[in-house]
């Protein structure tokens, strides 16, 4: 993560020295591609040139493969596409000519359209399958590039597009896909840095609780194949320009390799670590003449050993700030008194209502026949032994889970099934059994992505770093703040998630989960793992979250807990309710006794 | 002619079905999906060209060299990228690690062997080129003994047992005390032969060539992802149905369509049924 977390940070020392201490490697890397060509000769310019070239590419990439983890190995089918789509346009060997411009910009759209329609089959596919995919399509474009003669020129090939003075030059071209780069790069540290970019790396590292956050994939994924196709197509004009003519043989699978495995071995979730790896493994071919054979052969052995032995990347060797040491004796304190600013109390007259909901796993019963109403400001109590229903109960509500009979209602509304995505915009919020977190994100980090849907701006606005993605920004840092102060982890926002003890972590998921200012609150066993002093002020932080109008659904183990905060209880046993009523009554109930709680 | 198509496709297919089942040898050992499993099929046309064909081996040996090798290979891709990784099976490292062994293959073997198709030698000198020739059979042969063989080790024998109980559920075959880290080493070996058999079977059909294996990896990997993970019969019967329909194509359409309508009924078949034709529900995410 290193510098993408950079400007997301609150900078207690000082903004503006945080934010030049991040953007400080990325001026170095292009003030000295920039007096380059003053130093060196024309054949390290034309490095530098592909150098540039390859990162307009591997930088849309990276928010494929290094944010949003989707292994698309194939990439160079859209490099191809739009060598082919400017070079054919500008020579006119089809249409009438058009303008360099207007080809490139054609191109740009080619390859938006046609990474879509890669990438696409992600939203279905796993990993594997997916990386399959794109293989077998880069394999595809170059036996058309080969076949369809008549456009392409066969093996034969054709001329690149001749850009116009002052690009025509050398130097000039240069300089042209230098300021491309740093344009790309500036595009794409945006995005790392805003919502979406957050949202990405919740889909990689945490699916589940990214959807429960109301974050949509397929919407979100689109715009990021989009914006990488446009930048491949647009590589690919400049790529044939600096080939000057090409042939399918120019497009090898050694390219792709190059490019995927530049952002691997920079680090998932950089932008720094990949535009250092781009660089190196461009230019470390031309180091000595015999590697230029087994260049391919030295990226993949540099691929195994990245993946084994360093698996974060350059990124996680220039991480210094996590590698300094955490307080030891680390206690969570909360301040349940900060909740008013967060959860303002508004009119809730209305409840989730589950009627006559029956589940099954094969030949199991997970949930029969089950009658629920979770109340505003009304903490329930959940609980039942193991395989009783109780996490598929919030699996139900959450649209995790589709029941084959029965209706899930929040005010009169039916909740629709099997869209946990849809739950956020209804003010439900969960917190997992499991701690579902990016566990390579900072904690402040973490929080923000449970407050994704509210912001305003869209993808293009935060690409271009306009003013609603600013003010975005703003309200989610400093709403997230606030929620880990009411939890009492604002010691650690800086710090990365999987550092944090496990206690930590429950905390961490109800400050995700306040972010949607939730009207209905569903925690999963949040206890679970936490000494007793913590229990006793997880209670009240809970009965704080209570007394601001916020149902809660406490699904736990920990008697007295439930027994200390609960307004009402209900038992389950294998799917269905055993008893219900208030913990007086609960604790006296004879079957309950017998079956669970013990004498 | 429709015998012709039908002999290549069939045999193409066998060699696809072939691979297929070298992915789901390793897949059930392992859950994982290895990029060398193509590239065992490339290796096996490659050894056997270069022991029998340039070393002048005599057959025999030659074919017993290839598979020894490729079992080797197959056994060190366990070492070096599947058991370092499996401890962390969902962050997909696996992916990146069979790849980067797959590519250090197929890098080594364009170097030191060579960028072109060379010749592979003719085994049994049977049929003269036309539909009956051995390069058309072989691969049909290989397919036919791999499957009769594979039902022999599963049914009949210990071993084949204890494969398929860690495949069926790993952690209760190590609780019965099975030796699961060796009988994991034992499928990548078993796989590797497999993969090497297609290859040595399919030789004279494919050439002796370094860019089969990504070939192998894509046709193969399309029988396992039609017929459901780890399903060797489905891959067995979607590799020989793919190979007709690719041979079908070809001869109809021409080369490149026939790559572009495999692709496209490839993606659409998956888009509309992720797990396969035969292929199983998927688990629970939460």
């Amino acid at each position: 993560m290193s510098e993408a977390q950079g400007l997301a940070m609150p900078a207690p020392r000082g903004g503006i020295g945080g934010m030049a201490r991040q953007v400080l490697p990325f001026a170095a890397i292009f003030g000295a591609g920039l007096i380059l060509p003053a130093v060196s000769n024309d054949y390290w310019t034309l490095i530098a040139t592909r150098a540039a070239i390859y990162w307009v590419l591997v930088s849309g990439l990276n928010l494929v493969v290094g944010f949003a983890g989707q292994l698309a190995i194939g990439w160079v089918a859209l490099l191809t596409l739009g060598a082919y789509t400017t070079s054919v346009l500008a020579l006119g060997n089809v249409l009438p000519p058009l303008p360099v411009a207007a080809a490139f910009s054609v191109a740009a759209v080619v390859g938006a359209v046609f990474g879509l329609i890669v990438g696409l089959p992600a939203l279905r596919l796993r990993t594997f399958y997916f990386a399959m995919t794109t293989l077998g399509f880069a394999t595809i474009v170059t036996q058309v590039a080969l076949a369809w003669q008549s456009v392409t020129g066969g093996g034969i090939g054709v001329p690149g597009p001749m850009l116009p003075a002052p690009f025509d030059t050398a130097l000039g071209f240069y300089l042209l896909c230098l300021a491309l780069a740093a344009f790309c790069t500036w595009m794409t540290a945006n995005i790392a840095h805003s919502r979406f970019g957050r949202s990405l790396i919740a889909i990689r590292d945490a699916e589940v609780a990214a959807e429960s956050a109301g974050i949509s994939k397929p919407r979100l994924l689109g715009a990021v194949f989009l914006f990488s196709g446009a930048m491949a197509g647009v590589a690919g004009g400049l790529f044939a320009t600096l080939q000057s003519y090409i042939t399918p043989e120019a497009f090898t699978f050694d390219l792709s390799v190059l490019f995927f495995i530049a952002i691997l071995i920079g680090g998932r979730g950089s932008i720094l670590g990949p535009l250092i790896a781009t660089v190196v493994l461009t230019w470390l071919p031309e180091f000595a003449a015999p590697l230029v054979v087994w260049s391919t052969f030295l990226y993949a052995a540099l691929l195994l050993v990245i993946v084994l032995a360093v698996p974060g990347g350059i990124a996680a060797l220039l991480d210094f700030r996590n590698r300094r040491p955490l307080e030891s004796n680390r206690a969570v304190q909360p301040h349940p008194e900060l909740l008013p600013d967060i959860l303002a109390r508004g009119e809730r007259r209305h409840a989730i209502t589950l009627r006559n909901v029956v589940l099954s796993f094969g030949a199991v019963r997970a949930i029969d026949g089950l009658d629920l109403v979770i109340e505003p400001g009304r903490i329930h109590g959940l609980i039942g032994p193991n395989g009783s229903g109780k996490t598929t109960t919030l699996n139900v509500i959450c649209g995790f889970n589709t029941p084959e009979t029965g209706s899930v209602m929040l005010d009169d509304a039916p909740l629709p099934p099997g869209a946990p995505q849809t739950r956020a915009a209804t003010g439900i919020a969960r917190t997992f059994q499991t701690p579902r977190l990016i566990g390579e994100a900072s904690v402040l980090q973490n929080v923000m992505v449970g407050g994704a849907i509210r912001g305003q701006g869209s993808f293009v606005e935060s690409l271009l770093s306009l003013p609603r993605h600013h003010g975005d920004e703003v309200m989610l840092r400093a709403e997230a703040l606030r929620a880990l102060r009411s939890v009492g982890l604002d010691a650690l926002a800086e710090v990365r998630a999987d550092r944090l003890q496990h206690s930590e972590l429950r905390f961490l998921e109800i400050a995700r989960a306040l972010m949607l200012r939730p009207r209905f609150l569903l925690l999963d066993e949040p206890a679970a793992g936490l000494s007793a002093e913590e229990i006793r002020r997880l209670g009240a932080l809970i009965r704080a979250i209570r007394d601001q109008g916020t149902g809660v659904l406490l699904v736990e183990h920990h008697a007295d807990l439930i027994f200390d905060i609960c307004d009402h209880v209900t038992v389950l046993n294998l799917g269905r309710v055993l008893a219900a009523g208030t913990p007086a009554e609960i604790r006296v109930h004879k079957e309950v006794v017998s079956a669970y709680l013990g004498a | 002619m429709l015998i012709a198509i039908l002999m290549s496709g069939l045999a193409v297919g066998a060699v696809y079905a072939l691979i297929g089942v070298t992915y789901n040898v390793m897949f059930s050992a392992s859950r994982v999906m290895s990029f060398t499993a193509g590239q065992l099929g490339m290796l096996g046309g490659v050894l056997g060209a270069a022991f029998i064909g340039v070393l002048g081996l005599p057959a025999i040996l030659g074919f017993i060299l290839t598979l020894a090798v490729c079992a080797l290979v197959g056994v060190l891709t366990e070492i070096i990228a599947v058991r370092p990784v499996l401890n962390s099976l969902e962050q997909h490292l696996y992916v990146l690690s069979t790849l980067a062994v797959a590519l250090l293959i197929q890098q080594f073997v364009a170097i030191e062997w060579s960028t072109e198709p060379q010749p592979f030698p003719r085994l049994l000198g049977v049929g003269g080129g036309g539909p009956t020739d051995e390069k058309f059979w072989l691969p049909m042969l290989a397919c036919a003994a791999t499957v009769a063989g594979l039902e022999f080790l599963y049914r009949r024998t210990l071993v084949g047992r204890a494969f398929l109980a860690i495949a069926e559920d790993n952690f209760a075959a190590r609780a019965l005390g099975l030796p699961e880290r060796n009988l994991r080493m034992g499928s990548y070996a078993l796989a590797g032969v497999i993969g090497g058999v297609a290859g040595f079977a399919s030789g004279q059909l494919l050439l002796a060539f370094f860019a089969n294996g990504a070939m192998l990896n894509f046709y193969g990997f399309i029988p396992v992802a039609l017929g459901g993970l780890g399903n060797n019969r489905g891959a067995i019967i979607s590799g020989l149905l793919l190979g007709v329909f690719q041979q079908a194509a070809n001869f109809t359409f021409g080369g490149v369509f026939a790559s572009v309508a495999v692709f496209t009924v490839f993606i659409v078949v998956l888009l509309a049924a992720p797990q396969g034709l035969f292929g199983m529900p998927p688990q629970r995410r939460v």
